[in-house]
């Protein structure tokens, strides 16, 4: 199958689109960013092939809805796996490091690693497994949250400093982040298929996925073109000619999801984007906030920090507000000390938050009005779109200026906006014949075999 | 224990926050036909509206009462607030009983906001008031009234009633009037700060920018009547003079904050255009009442930063200023990114330094929302004034 | 043409004016100890002719600013005065000039600048020149005198103001300058001087029109800082301007005949992609990384409203020498940013259309309000007006802490994609109707996701 590839590279996710000759969607990837940027491309891409395969799978499955129900948990296996893969990377790393180092607590940290790297692997199936929502799909998350957590409890035992230990996982996930692995997808479904067998009640659809399995991993899938757009466009592991501005692709990536839509109105985690398309997805003009994070999604990890929350926490919290606090400074600098005397002056944490929430959304409002205003639908992507309390504020706001009227755009896989757009213009080099040169991380071999 | 004065202050309060000036609707019913005219602050020729039938109606920005989106959408985050919240009030047509404003040349900001207001509101009246900056008669002086009749006779051309100089010599003597009430207001906060705080005379003053001038002396004589009757003490406060060349206006919460930590401010220059001819306008004999209202400014305008210091001395002003009040110490308040203050403020600090006069400074926006940090900063000043004198309380 | 010739056909006009600058700043260098009197005075409004004809020298600090910034100096000295209790929020030409001079007053060429014996506070169409006198006349012992330019609210000179900055010039200006030369003023002198203006205004404005052709022998904007640096700074009224801008004029002719685009730091522009036109000043710290940005995606500045802060020529004005005080004065009220935002407008609208330019953009700088305040509004209005896209970004003078390369290039490179796309897919269906931003009572209800 022929496609072409979208990348987006985020300051703090990578995201892929895979589109077909027809432009139709076969998958989506993302991955954390990382100091090296090819491979936070690379993964992103073989994220998006995986999520293709699985999308092949779900098709092969069509008329087998016994088998197809296992789908789900197929998947979780795959993942289940695939932190193995790279548990067994970390490990081998911190072995490495130690292994070179000359410190005297050499030998009790090797053996207090080791028993933490046991205690997360044990626990692993229980967390892919059991049906819980992760908060995170990216190595580094779940695998450093369960360091610290086991790494905590080993010093509360007092055998073992924290900090030095804590120091091997830091130092480590970095190696072992910009190192590129190959994947064997085909060996890992093999090894997800066996999990699944192992069910109680899968037995009957076992052999079934395992043709599918089979069937779909002999399909070749070609990228025959790339274009590659993103916050570290400077630096792009991309030809000249198959970057686009970031600002084009989400504009032209929010227009294909919602036709209708004329105004984009994109909150990442670095800047704020106001974007006025028009009926074909072209940009016709475009706001950006200046140098200054302020009412970024930045200045919300400021807030969620400081609060000692996850960022994902914060909407939800701020939901519960009675009223919305009055906030005026949506400065990043005194973030912190305006939270902190807000609370000390005993005013409601949600209410506080719903206020920051509206300092925030005021800000795009103003960079929305900047742009040519709102016209007839209003798409909201970008990493803060998916915060309800930013999303709801946005919606009044709305109402309020510009009418109840105004259709309001959120689609859970926002964040894909600009990956989207990307592969849109790569398609369009394809008809026009100008494909540029491939990038070399999708032109060399062995990122992703599927054997 | 009743406060003689709180009704008073209660109406003084109400006017201040009537964004939607609603006196002035009413006003303009009572006088069909005739215009309202806005100005921004620091100073405008207040009397020649008057004396061709208009209402001055001072306009200080939003404050922290209102949502900026509009207002925001048209300036970098580099401007400071007042441009952002008058465009916002005109846009959500809060000035709508207004015909036209006039935007005195403060600072590049509110001169541009005058071309931009053009641009939003064509068919609202707007122009720039270029006040000299040369300051010999007939150079400087010779230009201004030039601008004064220019300004005139454009209002006229849209409903005022031509410039004569006997209504200007009437609006000259009511603005004279008004002088000597807020002099007198300002001796009282001198003298018995217990009797009238300066967040009151905030209030008291500000008042006036909605109101006919006979009306706003009538208000402050009313709360000198009422404030002599108040029981009280001196506090063992420190007095300080308030500085911050004040165009864009510091939230009421804040001069609150300022007195609450111990600082108690004698001297100020927040409305400075009520008080910008130190002394009457005095117009001699035979004299065009237009001239003696230019020569006025010229000659008895206070120094303040956005107007040429000349052959003056910097901060010399000032220095006498604090001398003469038998204050403590200076505050300096400067709005965020204001030019005019924070550019003149290294200058006015030096002189106080040279001086022996203790200072401390720290920046504002009208739409702040917390003082903890501005009042923990005068608290520790006013203690260090009041354990060590100058010396502690040196920058 | 070879490469050679071609590169050697540039850097005629260029050395020449290298030269003349070197010269100046020797001059400057010596002139206390052969008795050479200074003048301080700012770029919009100088009066350049008025000095020369009493032999008196002068020194602009706003160019002395922008060369420090450009030589990576400006950092050390805007911190410098910032350590001095200037403000993080003003102006950083006044910052990196106050710091300069703490650091020991070195100019451009290394060489120390002279103590003014004067200040020629020529007050157009700039706020902060005012207080940047105010702070000198601390540090310096030596008069101050004022030149009240009114602000052309109307975009046009009324009588009443010319005859105030005449007034102020005959009574004010001029007395000063002679005490300080120590010689009655020549108006012989000053006449013949006029003359010379108007012969190298003459010729600069032929070089603006040259960007009439397809391509452009010049880049108005980043290209045309270097025109003006004579014309702006001390030669406007010599016959050494008057030679260089007749070379220059005959250099670009000779790029017009040969269909070649303007000249850049890396080489010629090998083809003219996007034409634009430019308000606001540059950034001075990262030039020629602002200059790349455009270059190298071929994109040619037409036309700029920065490079008419210290003379707008191309409206029809020249320095008369009938008229010598009159036009001195409307001079200075004609100044770019003296005029009214209406009237900028309508400049830039003219420059669009004249020089067909494909896009506009507006460079915001944090340090000048005087420019800055209103381009929001103007970009919109223009928009209307043309049917032209354009485009916005924010730097600064000198302090490079607000040079923010990624997100500039961004905003660049959106700018251009945003051009090309739209040409190659044509002007598209009309927009729906823009709605006006309008408000009703917040709505007050609990509600849950869209």
């Amino acid at each position: 199958m022929r496609s072409v590839i979208g990348i987006d590279l985020g300051s703090t996710t990578t995201k892929a689109v895979m589109l077909d000759e027809q432009g139709e969607t076969l998958g989506f990837g993302i991955t954390n960013s990382r100091s090296n940027y090819e491979v936070a491309c690379a993964v992103a891409r073989i994220e998006a092939r995986t999520a293709a395969r699985f999308g092949m799978l779900e098709r092969a499955l069509a008329q087998d809805g016994n088998a197809r129900v296992w789908l789900g948990p197929l998947r979780d296996a795959f993942r289940l796996e695939l932190f193995m893969v790279d548990l067994a990377d970390l490990r081998h790393t911190i072995e490495g490091h130690l292994a070179a180092s000359q410190r005297p607590d050499r030998k009790t940290l090797d053996a207090a690693a080791a028993h933490v790297l046991d205690v997360i692997a044990a626990g692993a199936a229980d967390g892919f497994l059991g049906g819980a929502a992760r908060r995170s799909d990216f190595f580094r998350d779940i695998a450093g949250a369960g360091f610290v957590a086991e790494a905590e409890a080993l010093a509360r035992s007092g055998r073992v400093a924290f900090e030095p230990l804590v120091a091997l996982y830091d130092r480590a996930i970095l190696d072992v982040e910009t190192r590129l692995r190959p994947r064997d997808t085909r060996a890992l479904l093999d090894r997800a298929l066996d999990r699944i067998r192992a069910m109680p009640g899968a037995a009957g659809a076992a052999d079934t996925l395992a043709w599918a399995v089979a069937h779909v991993t002999r399909q070749p899938i070609e990228e025959v073109a790339v274009v590659g757009t993103g916050y570290g466009r400077q630096t792009l592991p991309f030809p000249k000619a198959a970057v686009r501005s970031e600002i084009l692709c989400h504009g032209r990536g929010a227009h294909r999801v919602f036709p209708d839509t004329r105004t984009v109105l994109d909150i990442g985690g670095q800047d704020t984007k106001a974007i006025q398309v028009d009926g074909r997805g072209v940009v016709t003009s475009f706001q950006m906030n200046d140098r200054c994070a302020a009412g970024c999604g930045r200045y919300l990890g400021y807030i969620a920090d400081e609060l000692g929350l996850g960022l994902h926490e914060l909407g939800p919290l701020a939901l519960g507000a009675k009223k919305a606090i009055k906030v005026n400074s949506t400065c990043t600098v005194f973030a912190g000390a305006e939270l902190r005397e807000r609370l000390s002056l005993g005013q409601r944490r949600e209410d506080i938050l719903a206020g920051l929430h509206r300092a925030i959304m005021l800000r795009a409002m103003s960079l929305l009005a900047r742009s040519g205003g709102v016209r007839n639908e209003l798409t909201f992507t970008g990493g803060v779109c998916k915060n309800p309390m930013a999303t709801r504020i946005l919606r009044e706001l709305v109402d309020e200026n510009y009418g109840a009227d105004i259709t309001l755009n959120v689609h859970p896989d926002s964040i894909y906006m600009g990956a989207l757009g990307a592969a849109l213009f790569s398609l369009d080099d394809l008809a026009a014949g100008t494909v540029p040169e491939l990038p070399s991380f999708v032109t060399s071999h062995g990122t992703e075999v599927a054997s | 224990m009743n406060d003689p004065a709180a009704a008073v202050l209660e109406r003084a309060r109400a006017l201040v926050e009537d964004r939607k000036l609603s006196t002035v609707t009413r006003w303009k019913e009572s006088h069909p036909g005739a215009l309202a005219i806005g100005h921004m602050p620091v100073y405008v020729p207040r009397p020649l509206l008057e004396a061709i039938g208009c209402m001055p109606v001072a306009l200080f920005g939003g404050g922290d009462a209102i949502d900026i989106i509009r207002g925001d959408s048209y300036f970098q985050s580099y401007i400071c607030h007042i441009p952002r919240s008058t465009v916002e009030l005109a846009l959500l047509g809060d000035l709508s009983p207004i015909d036209g404003v006039l935007f005195p040349s403060i600072c590049d900001v509110i001169r541009n906001l005058g071309g931009m207001w053009r641009m939003l509101f064509p068919e609202k009246y707007a122009t720039y008031v270029d006040l000299p900056q040369s300051f010999e008669p007939d150079i400087g002086g010779a230009f201004y009234v030039l601008e004064m009749r220019r300004i005139a006779r454009e209002l006229a051309e849209r409903g005022a009633r031509p410039l004569d100089p006997a209504r200007l010599g009437e609006a000259i003597l009511r603005e004279n009037e008004r002088r000597a009430a807020i002099a007198e207001l300002d001796a009282l906060r001198r003298e018995a700060s217990w009797r009238c705080r300066a967040s009151e005379a905030y209030l008291l003053v500000r008042a006036g920018g909605v109101l006919e001038t006979r009306e706003h002396t009538a208000l402050i004589h009313e709360f000198l009547a009422c404030a002599r009757r108040r029981s009280g003490r001196p506090v063992d406060n420190v007095r300080v003079v308030l500085v911050g060349s004040f165009c864009e206006q510091p939230p009421l919460e804040l001069v609150r904050a300022l007195e609450k930590s111990g600082c108690e401010i004698i001297d100020d220059d927040f409305q400075l255009g009520m008080r910008m001819i130190d002394g009457p306008i005095e117009i001699a004999e035979g004299e065009d009442p237009l001239v003696a209202l230019s020569r006025a400014y010229l000659e008895k305008g206070r120094d303040t930063a956005s107007r040429y210091i000349g052959d003056l001395v910097k901060g010399a002003g000032l220095v006498r200023r604090v001398r003469e009040s038998q204050a403590d110490g200076v505050l300096f308040a400067a709005a965020s990114f204001c030019d005019p203050a924070l550019l003149d403020q290294p200058m006015l600090e030096a002189a106080l330094t040279k001086a022996g006069v203790p200072h401390t400074s720290f920046k504002f926006s009208e739409n702040m929302g917390q003082f903890s940090v501005i009042r923990e900063q005068a608290g520790a000043f006013s203690d260090a004034v009041k354990l060590w004198g100058a010396e502690g309380a040196a920058p | 043409m070879t490469e050679h010739a071609d590169a050697g056909a540039r850097d005629q006009s260029q050395l020449t004016q290298k030269r003349m600058l070197a010269e100046h700043f020797d001059a400057l260098a010596h002139a206390k100890e052969r008795g050479r009197k200074i003048v301080y005075t700012f770029v919009p409004g100088n009066v350049t002719e008025l000095l020369g004809a009493l032999d008196l020298l002068p020194v602009l600090p706003e160019i002395n600013a922008l060369q420090s910034g450009m030589r990576g100096r400006s950092v050390g000295y805007i911190a410098e005065a910032e350590k001095a209790g200037h403000s993080k929020d003003v102006c950083t030409y006044v910052k990196c000039d106050v710091g300069m001079l703490r650091s020991g007053n070195i100019g451009p060429t290394g060489q120390r600048l002279p103590e003014p014996d004067l200040l020629l506070l020529s007050y157009t169409g700039c706020f902060t020149f005012m207080k940047w006198f105010e702070i000198l006349k601390q540090e310096y012992d030596c008069p101050v005198v004022m030149l009240h330019v009114p602000y052309q609210t109307e975009g046009t000179i009324t009588p009443e103001m010319r005859a105030y900055v005449v007034s102020q010039l005959e009574r004010n200006v001029i007395p000063a300058l002679e005490k300080v030369a120590g010689r009655k003023l020549d108006m012989d002198e000053l006449a013949r001087r006029l003359d010379l203006s108007a012969r190298a205004e003459e010729d600069l404005v032929r070089v603006w029109e040259s960007a009439r052709h397809r391509p452009s022998p010049i880049d108005g904007y980043f290209g045309g800082v270097y025109y003006v640096g004579p014309i702006f700074s001390s030669f406007r009224g010599t016959e050494e301007a008057v030679r260089y801008y007749r070379e220059l004029r005959a250099e670009v002719d000779e790029r017009v005949r040969q269909k070649k685009g303007p000249m850049t730091p890396d080489g010629e522009v090998p083809e003219e992609k996007y034409r634009l036109v430019v308000e606001g000043p540059p950034n001075w710290t990262s030039f020629h990384d602002f200059w790349r940005m455009f270059s190298k995606e071929g994109a040619t500045v037409v036309s700029s409203t920065y490079t008419r802060v210290g003379g707008l020529y191309d409206t029809g004005f020249r320095h008369d020498a009938r008229r010598p005080l009159e036009s001195l004065a409307d001079y200075c009220l004609g100044c770019y940013t003296n005029l009214g935002l209406p009237a900028r407008l309508d400049l830039l609208e003219r420059y669009v259309k004249t020089y067909e330019a494909d896009g506009f953009l507006v460079n915001s700088v944090k340090s000048c309000n005087s420019f800055s305040v209103g381009q929001l509004l103007m970009l919109r209005k223009l928009e209307e007006r043309t049917g032209v896209p354009g485009g916005f970004i924010e730097s600064d003078l000198v302090d490079p802490r607000y040079f923010g390369k990624a997100n500039i290039e961004n905003r660049v490179q959106s700018f251009l994609q945003m051009l090309e796309t739209r040409r190659r897919l044509g002007p598209g269906a009309p927009l729906p109707e823009r709605k006006e931003a309008r408000r009703s009572l917040p709505v007050l209800d609990e509600r849950g996701l869209p």
